[in-house]
């Protein structure tokens, strides 16, 4: 086991190195650059944008750029915003709670009600449920979600009042009770694209674990229909759902674009098209390292996680 | 049909069958799976039920269970269990029933036990599931029951997984807890099929044994007239969803009434003792010559100490003669199919020779080695898995021939010739694989391999999937092709009975090495090698146990089916 770590361990490392050598490239081969806004602006001479170049660095070949960059985020030192020159790593810290609050909460919500819809729905093939089940996770993927959030917004906010439109608490507030009330409408949009790849992900894997022998020989057990399926078929209907997740996991830390944008939640999404917007490269760098290392930590979560389940890999 | 027993419920039959009449979902090949089926299965005796492919065994098992899927019902007649007729009982009353009065076990081990519960936990369900005993008496009883099917340290097993286990012990696991709540009547449905053949004759010694012990009546289904002649009391032969004979075992295995019975006997390969008459006097120069040929798996990583060696081909040595049939015999796991995939060079092998007319090929590069594939054919155990269900058996047999030169036209006129030669009509020519059986697969995966006129074949398993008929079928086919091409062969099998029919020289392999050579009168006569010995023991229905042996039998029966035949 010790060794599979230290082995995942290493090629993590090589592939977080290739990871930010192209992204640091592509982002540096955009054309304008992060001193293109200033451009139109009268009050900048040419002479003032090449003062702020050498200040920040800029003008160095690329490569020297690349390995002082990395050179520093390996000691700590992810670079300054160039917006308001705050520290990338505490920026990304102030954004992370509202991301966390949001995706941890609709990935939950996906995860239980898409298993239940997955697993009823392997259990009753060919039902009136299954078919609802199918032609409603058919919807959810081909809607897009920017159309559910103002759909959402229009129905349960203007018309009915029952939520806000957006924002993560109203200010002044910021009770357990005044998140939650922002948190119910983005949550829901967001988890229902999820519902419905989960559910259909869950749904094929139970049956999978229902036409295997070993389902066979608990019924002839003698064991009820609840039992079996607890214990015999959601078990191993699992295994497969763990690599799934570790996939998803990433997004629960790295937010989601649009339902951010469109309930205006400070969250890591938002942060991202913003500071792509301001040509914020070290920002820009910073979320996307960031990211690259969730979506390593979280294939190798679930990685251990599917060992710790399963005997077979555990053991030997 | 032989007329139905008159006796409904006596005191000495534990189940009886009355008319079972079992359809299937309209749109299938037949409207009955089991038809108008009736035995009975006395107490403390082993019923055989046997049958090929499709016959309706496993069915009629599963009806009885009340494990048949949704959409397969049994439509009419009645099973009586100790006085109630099991049809349209309730699914609860059903379940009550089963592992508690009715127990079954499978096929497939590997698959049948869930790979997350230990073997202990798997054994206490049973006995919790029918509300039986405290969670420390289940337990003691879990090692009991391991015990007592000969597993070795019971205290150990009881927290093992499934995985940890060999085929032959997984099996003795779903034993002992069909065993838990002491059932009056076991369903064994094919429970050795997925064995090696001496873990097959522990696995049936260990029921009989048990069956004696406990005065069990067990319902034993199977396609194998062999393990009819090693264990059973009575036997019910099924074809097509209708039981065609039944009877006592002696007096089904020496006087069969029924045509298909005789036919089924008849097919059963068996040991013959007696060596193959060769074509034509053996050519000087071997067209194969194997010297000490190596090949290690090896996975895991050495940097981190998890590296695994399995040494599957350890210096095998052996040659073939043109025109002669090289049987190579083993249990899974010894080597056999690795050696088969090294001298088709699917597999690299790490060293030694494979002279193939007198050039070292397994030093040649794929590139090198390209121009002499067409010499050297495979033959596949698969016939499902290894015909392209897109293409038609025309591209099927010409794609390869086509791609080494040869014009369209004559590739496919000789297509048309190989076909009709392995016994398929002309119009095969344009069909898709799915329109034929596997009989008639394996027919053309044979002409497949003849489209190159190759030098060797190389059988892996050819006839291992089909049923004993077929079986009889295709081993006489490649026997007439070899005659007629003179083509040397290499024919793997895990069947010694089989090898027996075919093979001019038999290579005994055991955990990668060749422990014994031989012609068949030697392998099975007067075995040199102690796991030669114990493996040709092992074999069912052929060991003299009075007169149940199969041997000899058979061949009386497949005089007599010859002639029936022509009539």
């Amino acid at each position: 086991m010790s060794g599979f770590l230290l082995n995942r361990f290493s090629q993590s490392i090589v592939l977080l190195v290739i990871v930010s050598m192209i992204g640091f490239t592509v982002l540096n081969f955009m054309p304008g650059g992060p001193l293109a806004q200033f451009g139109l602006d009268p009050g900048m001479t040419q002479k003032d944008i090449e003062r702020l170049a050498e200040q920040l660095g800029l003008n160095r070949p690329l490569w020297i750029q690349y390995f002082d960059w990395a050179w520093r985020l390996v000691q700590g030192d992810w670079g300054h915003s160039f917006r308001d020159g705050a520290p990338v790593l505490a920026v990304i810290g102030r954004h992370l709670f509202a991301t966390l609050l949001l995706m941890g909460t609709s990935t939950s919500l996906a995860i239980a009600i898409g298993s239940w819809i997955g697993i009823r729905s392997a259990t009753h093939r060919y039902s009136l449920f299954d078919y609802c089940a199918t032609v409603g996770a058919m919807v959810a993927l081909s809607v897009p979600t920017f159309w559910f959030g103002l759909i959402g917004i229009y129905i349960f906010t203007l018309k009915l009042g029952w939520v806000p439109a957006g924002n993560m608490y109203t200010i002044g507030d910021g009770s357990v009770l005044d998140y939650l009330h922002h948190l119910i409408l983005p949550s829901l949009v967001l988890s229902l694209v999820h519902v419905a790849i989960w559910s259909r992900y869950m749904r094929t894997a139970t049956l999978d674990a229902l036409s295997q022998d070993f389902v066979k020989t608990a019924r002839a057990k003698g064991l009820s229909e609840r039992r079996i399926l607890l214990k015999h078929v959601v078990g191993n209907a699992l295994l497969p759902m763990i690599t799934l997740a570790g996939v998803q996991l990433p997004s629960i830390l790295t937010g989601a674009l649009v339902t951010e944008t469109i309930f205006t939640w400070p969250g890591m999404g938002r942060l991202f098209l913003d500071s792509l917007g301001y040509s914020d490269y070290p920002m820009v760098m910073g979320l996307l390292i960031f990211s690259a290392i969730l979506v390593v930590l979280g294939n190798l979560v679930a990685d251990v996680l599917v060992a710790f389940v399963d005997p077979r890999i555990r053991l030997s | 049909m032989a007329s139905a027993p008159q006796t409904v419920a006596s005191e000495d039959v534990a189940l009886s069958v009355r008319d079972l009449t079992v359809s299937l979902p309209a749109g299938m090949e037949r409207v009955h799976a089991v038809e108008n089926v009736s035995f009975d299965l006395k107490r403390g005796q082993i019923l055989c039920i046997i049958g090929e492919s499709g016959s309706g065994k496993s069915v009629t098992a599963n009806a009885i269970m009340g494990l048949l899927p949704k959409t397969i019902r049994a439509s009419s007649g009645a099973i009586f269990l100790e006085g109630t007729n099991l049809v349209g009982l309730s699914s609860d009353r059903l379940r009550d029933l089963r592992g508690r009065v009715v127990s079954m076990i499978f096929q497939d081990p590997l698959s049948a036990l869930n790979p997350l519960m230990t073997v202990g936990e798997q054994i206490e369900e049973v006995m919790a599931a029918h509300a039986v005993g405290s969670p420390k008496s289940r337990r003691s009883r879990a090692i009991d029951l391991l015990s007592e099917v000969g597993l070795p340290d019971p205290q150990l097993m009881y927290h093992q997984y499934p995985f940890r286990l060999s085929g032959g012990q997984r099996q003795r696991v779903m034993i002992a807890m069909a065993l838990a709540l002491e059932p009056a009547i076991l369903i064994a449905d094919e429970p050795t099929t997925a064995l090696d053949v001496t873990t097959q004759a522990q696995i049936l010694h260990l029921i009989r044994d048990i069956q004696r012990r406990k005065g069990m009546s067990v319902m034993f289904i199977t396609h194998d007239f062999g393990v009819v002649a090693e264990i059973a009391d009575a036997v019910v032969v099924m074809e097509k969803g209708r039981c065609v004979e039944r009877g006592s075992a002696e007096q089904v295995l020496k006087s069969p009434s029924h045509l298909y019975t005789r036919r089924l006997i008849a097919a059963v390969p068996h040991l013959t003792g007696k060596d193959r008459i060769p074509a034509e006097a053996a050519a000087q120069a071997s067209i194969l010559k194997v010297e000490c040929l190596v090949k290690t798996y090896r996975s895991g990583s050495p940097l981190f100490r998890t590296q695994r060696i399995v040494p599957a081909v350890n210096g095998v040595t052996f040659d073939l003669a043109p025109g002669r049939t090289l049987g190579v015999v083993g249990e899974s796991g010894s080597g056999k199919s690795s050696l088969g995939r090294l001298l088709i060079k699917l597999l690299d092998s790490d060293s030694g020779a494979i002279l193939f007319e007198g050039r070292d090929v397994a030093e040649l590069s794929e590139a090198q080695f390209r121009p002499l594939r067409p010499k050297i054919q495979m033959i596949f155990q698969d016939p499902f898995a290894s015909l392209n269900p897109r293409s038609t058996i025309g591209q099927i047999l010409t794609v390869g021939p086509i791609a080494h030169g040869v014009p369209h036209k004559e590739a496919c006129e000789q297509a048309r010739e190989l076909l009709s030669h392995v016994g398929l009509d002309a119009g095969t020519f344009g069909r898709y694989p799915h329109e034929f059986s596997g009989g008639q697969r394996q027919r053309i995966g044979i002409a497949r391999a003849l489209m190159f006129k190759p030098k060797l074949l190389i059988a892996d398993e050819a006839v291992s999937a089909l049923d004993v008929s077929i079986q009889a079928q295709i081993l006489k086919l490649l026997d007439q092709i070899q005659r007629e091409t003179g083509v040397s062969m290499v024919f793997i099998t895990h069947d010694l009975r089989v090898a027996s029919q075919i093979c001019d020289e038999i290579a005994v392999m055991h955990r990668g090495q060749i422990v014994e050579r031989g012609p068949p009168s030697q392998i099975f006569l007067d075995p040199k090698s102690a796991y030669t010995r114990e493996l040709v023991a092992a074999i069912p229905g052929e060991q003299p146990r009075g007169a149940r042996a199969l041997a000899g039998v058979n061949e009386h029966w497949r005089d007599i089916a010859k002639n029936e035949e022509r009539l």
